[in-house]
Formats: structure tokens, sequence, C-alpha cells
């Protein structure tokens, strides 16, 4: 701040205060909601204070959900929503470093093609491709399969430019050294540029993780057995059911836990976060 | 921008780049290449007979009321979300910029929203919105309004602006805050000294040079309305009260999964695909040669 004005900084302080406080709410109801009895819950207005029920509720919904809906329990569905993410975050980082390395340090003959077919990938997001892509796969014999999850939203181009942007700042010394040194271009890539790229691949992963634990339309699809869904599929399953059917406690214990894990890695990895959210736009 | 060291080989470049391309063309390009070729196509439900019909299911689409109606809703939707979705973060960037007690505090919490899904956000606040449950619903009936957007279109249309907006304000926070960050103090100094009060500095000096932040931020909420939306929409309102909030991205779905007229959603498809490629387009022509007074 250039000058000092009390009275700036505090109304300030008051904007940013009612800010959070509109931003925070959801959440903050949300979890009050997901510690009371079913009795609770439903009366109106509903208290503001966290009530005794809260082990009952995530207990209950980790091993058997919410009976009046599906009953399929969201301990299954939190381990599947796990192995989507990280098959997808670090599958993703993994398949664009080989193509930006194989696209940065060899000339080859297709090397423009490829680059431009992975540019296209940009262009067509799954909300596009939705029916094609799901009758692929269906043929593929992948329809409720971890490979049908993951493999259709694997390809990043945003991930792919984002390495090839960073290996271009790599001094070529160290490329001509390796050489000279005699180590081929595997072990150029192991030992010197996957040492180089771990702020990258930290950045990308929290973006990716996230991307892929709040993954919707596509396992809307793709899953058709309750034990493949994923925890944000299952939460939608459960409010389907009509108003008066709706076991709103549970529903939101549930809800707490489908943002418990992705919150957990954007606040722990906060610094790394604002750095990937940055970079893979620009 | 090319590398003077390269390695040399015959088959290892391939080799590298083949996983990546082959997703790329399996789950990409051909299933895009489907849609265009069925997007021609009129197909029984049951898929027996099939009739090729040049731009047919075009010209259906457009004289059809219904997705004329969903292409309204899903435009009057994208400039209420990027509108005041941005707005609203840069207001709260532009006070978060002055602080320095807290600003950490607040900044943590404001990038919440990012972690949430989508789908969870619009059942956290369908439920402070509920008919008959909710605490805002609560709150407005005693102040003399009556909310009830299972049977209100308006409602329900600002109930998806809403979750949407609450959804993507993390985003556009965070990128407001960087480009006020980069801002030279001393031109902020200068214009103090020459007397000019936070408000006068805000308009005349921050916000004509965020304008690259703003537009490229423009762009994005558009394309987030447009695409990202599907699940907040499903998950809130199913498109409904009578289409009030069907947006594209859901009307393709619906078509398609309930209707199963394949080759109308098809079209769809080819439509929406041009709108991201034409926004594609915008966003990496005009963010890269900068907006400025």
């Amino acid at each position: 701040m250039v000058e000092r004005r009390p009275v700036g900084t505090l109304i300030s302080h008051l904007i940013l205060i009612a800010g959070v406080a509109i931003v925070a709410l959801p959440l903050y109801v949300g979890f009050v909601g997901s510690t009371l009895s079913f009795d609770q819950v439903t009366t109106v207005p509903m208290q503001m204070t966290p009530g005794t029920h809260l082990l009952d509720n995530y207990a209950a919904v980790l091993s058997h959900g919410s009976k009046l809906a599906s009953g399929a329990p969201v301990g299954v569905m939190m381990w599947n929503s796990l192995v989507m993410a990280l098959a997808i975050a670090i599958g993703k980082i993994a398949m664009s470093m080989l193509s930006a390395f194989a696209i940065v340090y060899f000339r080859f003959p297709l090397r423009k093609t490829v680059f431009w077919m992975i540019f296209l990938t940009l262009m067509l997001p799954v909300e596009v491709r939705i029916f094609p892509t799901y009758k692929v796969v269906a043929e593929l014999g992948l329809v409720d399969t971890y490979a049908g999850l993951t493999l259709p939203l694997i390809a990043s181009a945003t991930a792919t430019f984002l390495f090839r942007q960073f290996f271009l700042t790599i001094p070529e010394e160290l490329a001509e050294a390796a050489r000279i040194d005699g180590a081929g271009p595997m072990r150029f890539f192991v030992d010197i540029l996957l040492p180089l790229s771990r702020t990258s691949m930290a950045a990308l992963f929290v973006i990716m993780f996230i991307y892929g634990w709040n993954q919707y339309l596509w396992p809307l699809l793709i899953t058709t057995r309750e034990d493949m869904y994923t925890v944000v599929i299952g939460i939608k399953r459960m409010v389907a059911g009509g108003d008066t059917l709706v076991e709103w406690q549970l529903v939101l214990a549930t809800a707490m836990l489908a943002l418990l894990p992705p919150a957990a890695v954007i606040l722990v990895m906060q610094r790394w976060f604002v750095k990937g959210l940055v970079e893979t736009e620009k | 921008m090319d590398k003077r060291v390269v390695f040399r080989s015959r088959w290892l470049p391939y080799a590298l780049v083949a996983p990546q391309l082959l997703v790329t063309l399996v789950f990409f390009v051909w299933p895009a290449a489907q849609a265009l070729y069925q997007s021609l196509l009129i197909q029984d439900a049951f898929g027996a007979k099939t009739q090729f019909v040049w731009f047919d299911n075009f010209k259906d689409l457009f004289s059809d009321s219904h997705y004329l109606a969903s292409f309204q809703v899903t435009a009057v939707f994208s400039v209420l979300v990027a509108g005041i979705g941005l707005a609203v973060a840069l207001m709260l960037a532009v006070f978060a910029d002055r602080v320095i007690r807290g600003a950490k505090i607040y900044k943590t919490l404001l990038i919440l929203p990012y972690a949430v899904a989508s789908a969870v956000a619009a059942v956290l606040w369908v439920f402070l919105l509920n008919p008959t449950l909710g605490i805002l619903t609560h709150v407005m009936r005693s102040l003399g309004y009556d909310w009830n957007y299972l049977l209100n279109p308006r409602q329900a249309l600002a109930l998806i602006v809403i979750t949407a907006v609450w959804k993507q304000i993390s985003y556009n926070f965070l990128f407001f805050l960087a480009g006020l960050q980069s801002i030279p103090k001393s031109l902020i100094e200068a214009a103090a000294i020459d007397g000019a009060g936070p408000a006068r500095r805000f308009w005349t000096i921050a916000f004509p040079l965020l304008s690259p932040t703003t537009f490229f931020l423009l762009v994005v909420n558009i394309v987030y309305a447009f695409f990202d939306t599907f699940a907040i929409v499903d998950a809130a309102t199913s498109g409904g009260p009578v289409q009030a909030t069907s947006i594209l991205v859901f009307k393709v779905y619906q078509d398609g999964v309930q209707a199963l007229d394949l080759g109308g959603s098809a079209a769809q498809s080819v439509v929406l695909m041009a709108i991201v490629i034409s926004l594609t387009v915008v966003q990496f022509r005009f963010v890269e040669r900068r907006v400025q007074y």
C-alpha cells in the first residue's frame, strides 16, 4: 500500500471478510449438516453449530452409503476416485514428458505433424466428442474398467506444451556435455531432465489430480456398476431419488469426503498449485 | 525455437511419442471424425437403417425452436457467469492486494472452491437453496421473497449461475491478484504523489494495465460456462424447469442418451466443436497480441 489510510484498510478487511464468508458458507453449512441426525438436518431452519453425529454419518456412508438411494459403499467409490485421479495425473505427466522430450531433442520426419496432432486435442474436450468416444470405448470392451475411465482423458496438449517450453530453456551445454561423456538419450532424460523438471511435475500433478478426481461426465457414462462409481458420481446418484427420500446428512457427509482429498492436495501444495495454474494456461 | 544439440536415433523418437499419439488417435481424432460423419446421417433408434442426408441434420437443428432456445439460454448463462465472476473476483483481488495482515489466510480460503468438484458444489448450493429445507430459502421467505427454483425458471438459472460463479472464483481471483502484483509500484506511487486517491489510481492505472488479464479471463470464463458446467446443470436442475437451464452441452447429452437421436446429437457435437475451435483461435491470436490502451 502506498499511503497509510486506516479507514481504507478497515473497509478492505470488511469486504474481504464478507467475500470469504460467502465463499465459505456452502462448505461450512455442508459440514454442519454432515454432523447432524436426519431429524436435525430436516428441521427448518437447520441449526448452525455442528452436532454429535459426525462419526456415525461418516462411518455409515463409508461402509454402506445411503440405504434409501443406492446403498453403495462410499469407501469403494473413494478408492475408485483415487485410482482414477492418480492414473490421470501420473499418466498425463509421463506421456507428455516423453513426447515433449522427443519433440525438443530429436529431429525426425513427421515431427511437425505429431506436434499439430497433439495441439488438436486442445480443441476437443470430452463434452464435445462424447458419444463417439463412448462407442469406441464400448467396442474395446473397456466399459466399467479403470482403463476405460482414464485412457480417454489422459492425453494432454497443455502439459506437453508446458514441458516443451521448459525443455527449451534448459542450456544446450547440458545435452552437449552429456553427449561428450557418452550418455545416450534415455540416460540424459533420466539423469538430467527428470531431476530438473521436478517443480513443473509437482505443479502439474496438483492441477491434474484435481482434474481427475473431479471428473463427472465421463465416469457418468462409462460406469454402470455401483462398484465402479467414483465418489462424485455416487453423490449425484444419492440425490437423484426425489426430495423426501434424500438423507441429507449422509449426502453431505459424502460431499465432505469427496472434497477432502483435492482440498488437502491444494492446501499442502499451495505454492505449486498457483504455479501450475498460471503456467498451464499461459 | 529449436535446439542446436540433438540426439540421433531412427526409432526412439517414434517410440517416445507413440503412447500419446495412440491415445490421441483412438480417443480424439477417430471419435471426432465419427461425429462429423454421423452428423450427416439419419439413423433409426435401433440402428437398423442408416441414410446419408448431407446437411439435413443441421437444417433441422437450426429450425428447431428447442435448440435455438438452448442457444439463447447458453448465451445468457455465459454472459452472467463471466460478467459476475470477473467483477466479484476483481473486487476481491483489489482489496486482497491492499491488505498486508491476513492476506495469506484470505487467499487460502478463496482458492478452496477450486478443489470442489462441480457436481459437489451443485449439491452444496442445492442444499442451501432447497425449496423446503434450505437455510437461504428460509431467510428469503422470512424477508417475504418466495424462492422455489424447481418451479421458477429464472430462479433455476440463478441457481446454476451462482454455483458456476462460486466454483470459478478461485481461478479468476488468482489471475487478477497476479496481474495486480505485477504492476510496477513506481507507477502507483507517482500517481499518489500527484494526489490521486485509491479509486482514481485503480481506474486510471491498474484497470487499464490489467486489460490483458481481463481479456484472457473473459475467454477462459466463456469457455468454462459453455463446456465445463455440464456437471452443475445435471446435478442441480437437470435442465429444468421446462428447459430453462438446458445449456448446449447438456442438450447434446440429453438428446443422445434419452432421445437416442444420434444424428441430431452428432450435429450438435459438431456445432460445439466449431465453437471450441473458434474460441481457442481467439484465445491464441489475441491474448498474444496484448489488449492495451
